[in-house]
């Protein structure tokens, strides 16, 4: 970012950057063709799915009245909405608080606390899912909202992203609230959480992420098509059209949807916290 | 009880808790934050986690008892072709899906990052699949290899006036059919990354390389890699965990016979799935778990030496 201010005054266009500027601009229509086709598809009637052109001769919603109107898709919509919202704010609340703890803290056992979570990292979630299984299937989790989101409430990726914003943060700050007679929870969630915004904004941009489109938990956990979540649902209802393209393109479509919508509202705090997660993550 | 309420001093429990100095305090706030976390980590992470290496140990299938069969389950698969097989795809996918993609992503990022002109909207057009559902995508990269009249693929392979191919229909075709929508899906976050990486290069080092002299290769070659290398190393161990562990682009994409055609583009991930959950050999499924959690080490490990010898 330093660079752009810096930036020098624009020297006289070489016929290189024009080159290079239409390679990527090529490259980036390129990379969205999948999207795009995926939308065009979608309002496509059954017989026009043969013809190959990108814009639609006679654009219909009628696909999307058919996929919406028995109402699967809203459900599975909702689910996957209140799961990813709940794990979010579970990850931000717990994730920070031991972060905070870890960084700001003197107690003995600090080091292991944070090494033992740390090295949970290295465990892949294919290694737990059937032991979650047996867990889930003995004490009655499976087919459950709980059931799909109780592995996700806390990651040690955002224990470990969170840890180094709170270690910037200065010591002297929380000391002058402790004297001001404020407890620790409060300084905490008064005084060092609104100095990590930006971290906490790009924690949860990819807890949101990670959970909206999980697939192989969900997959496992779920046996109850009420309870699916949108990737899930979309997944199986793919299966069941069997090769109606204009319809699956529309439930793709519907799967999408949100997230890009999301991302033409926040796209700048969205690209801003991945590259935040990616450097310190 | 609450710590938190100490002005008022009435009960016993709190003068105690004024009498406290500081630092035990800061203790005791410490583990009171610290215990439903390291609850959760201890239930939901760490015993699973044994479990999974001990139920490897057994012949555990759902309905009967576990039981202690020493290492069979390893002796089992080290023998059993089809996982050989799975091995051969999961490395395919790893080794040939992650240079490639690297070097793909950081040369769009390298030029990329020297753009002004609507820098923002041609970094979104690569940005935007980031965002997009694998389960949802891999549906979409399925009709495009559909077979003519449907595939787009085909149709524009049939417009240049070439033969048209099967794709995810070949033992051959799908593994790369595959690893080219989950290129596709990772590249967005990949280019990111690398953006991110360059621009943290301070200036100074460039202005410095201009005075003396050095060509655009030179500068690349002896500045901008090496300072990006934290960068890479970080993005090759992402992108090969990721490989790794592929599993819902395939899942989704050869649905009517996964992992198929005659298990060609199957890997680790999918085998674990059905092993587990289609034929309720959890005890041999575990075994297979413990083999991915082995490489998976195994990455993590140079990535820490190779960053370690910097």
């Amino acid at each position: 970012m330093s660079r752009s201010a810096t930036a020098p005054v624009p020297r006289s266009i070489r016929p290189g950057a024009i080159i290079a500027w239409t390679c990527l601009f090529v490259g980036g229509v390129i990379m969205i063709t999948p999207l795009l086709f995926m939308f065009s598809t979608s309002l496509k009637s059954a017989g026009e799915v043969f013809d190959l052109r990108l814009v639609p001769a006679n654009p219909t919603l009628q696909n999307y009245v058919r996929v919406l109107s028995d109402g699967r898709f809203l459900g599975w919509f909702l689910n996957s909405t209140l799961i990813a919202v709940i794990t979010t704010v579970s990850c931000l609340f717990f994730d920070s608080l031991v972060a905070y703890t870890l960084a700001k803290f003197r107690f003995p056992g600090r080091k292991l606390v944070f090494l033992a979570i740390l090295s949970t990292l290295m465990i892949p979630t294919e290694m737990l899912v059937i032991p979650w299984y047996l867990m889930s299937s003995s004490l009655g989790w499976t087919d459950t909202y709980w059931g799909i989101m109780f592995p996700g409430l806390m990651t040690a990726f955002g224990v470990f992203l969170m840890r180094q914003f709170f270690e910037t943060v200065p010591d002297d700050f929380l000391e002058a609230a402790r004297i001001d007679g404020l407890n620790e929870f409060t300084i905490w969630w008064r005084i060092a959480m609104p100095l990590v915004t930006p971290a906490l904004s790009a924690l949860a941009i990819f807890t949101f992420l990670g959970n909206w489109t999980a697939f192989f938990w969900p997959l496992i956990v779920t046996t109850d098509r009420d309870l699916y979540t949108l990737p899930v649902g979309l997944s199986s209802f793919a299966v069941e059209q069997s090769i109606q393209w204009e319809m699956i393109m529309t439930g793709a479509a519907l799967s999408t949807i949100p997230t890009l919508l999301i991302f033409l509202f926040f796209q700048r705090y969205i690209v801003r916290g991945v590259m935040l997660a990616g450097v310190k993550g | 009880m609450t710590p938190s309420d100490h002005s008022g001093g009435g009960t016993g429990s709190l003068r105690l808790w004024d009498r406290l100095s500081v630092t035990t305090k800061q203790i005791v706030w410490a583990w009171l934050f610290l215990a439903v976390p390291i609850l959760f980590f201890g239930v939901v992470r760490f015993y699973p986690t044994l479990q999974a290496f001990w139920l490897s140990l057994t012949d555990w299938d759902l309905l009967n008892e576990a039981n202690f069969i020493g290492l069979d389950n390893y002796r089992k698969m080290l023998a059993d072709p089809l996982f050989w097989q799975v091995f051969r795809n999961t490395f395919a996918y790893l080794l040939i899906g992650t240079p490639i993609s690297i070097a793909i992503s950081f040369v769009i990022a390298y030029y990329l990052d020297r753009v002004r002109f609507l820098h923002g909207a041609i970094r979104a057009l690569y940005f935007l699949p980031f965002l997009t559902t694998a389960a949802a995508m891999a549906w979409v990269w399925r009709l495009f290899y559909q077979p003519p009249p449907i595939g787009i693929i085909n149709g524009f392979i049939g417009m240049l006036g070439f033969e048209a191919q099967p794709f995810l229909r070949s033992t051959e075709q799908a593994l790369p059919a595959i690893m080219v929508t989950a290129i596709w899906a990772g590249l967005g976050f990949q280019i990111i990354i690398f953006l991110a990486g360059l621009r943290a290069i301070p200036t100074t080092y460039y202005e410095a390389a201009r005075v003396d002299g050095l060509g655009e290769f030179t500068i690349l070659h002896r500045i901008t890699l090496p300072l990006l290398k934290p960068t890479t190393v970080f993005l090759v161990v992402f992108s090969s965990i990721g490989f790794l562990r592929i599993f819902d682009q395939v899942y989704n994409m050869t649905s009517n016979d996964p992992g198929g055609p005659l298990n060609s583009t199957k890997p680790l991930v999918l085998m674990i799935y059905q092993t587990a959950f289609s034929s309720y050999q959890m005890g041999y499924a575990a075994a297979q778990t413990v083999v991915l959690f082995t490489i998976l080490l195994v990455i993590t490990m140079i990535q820490l030496w190779i960053l370690r010898s910097r």
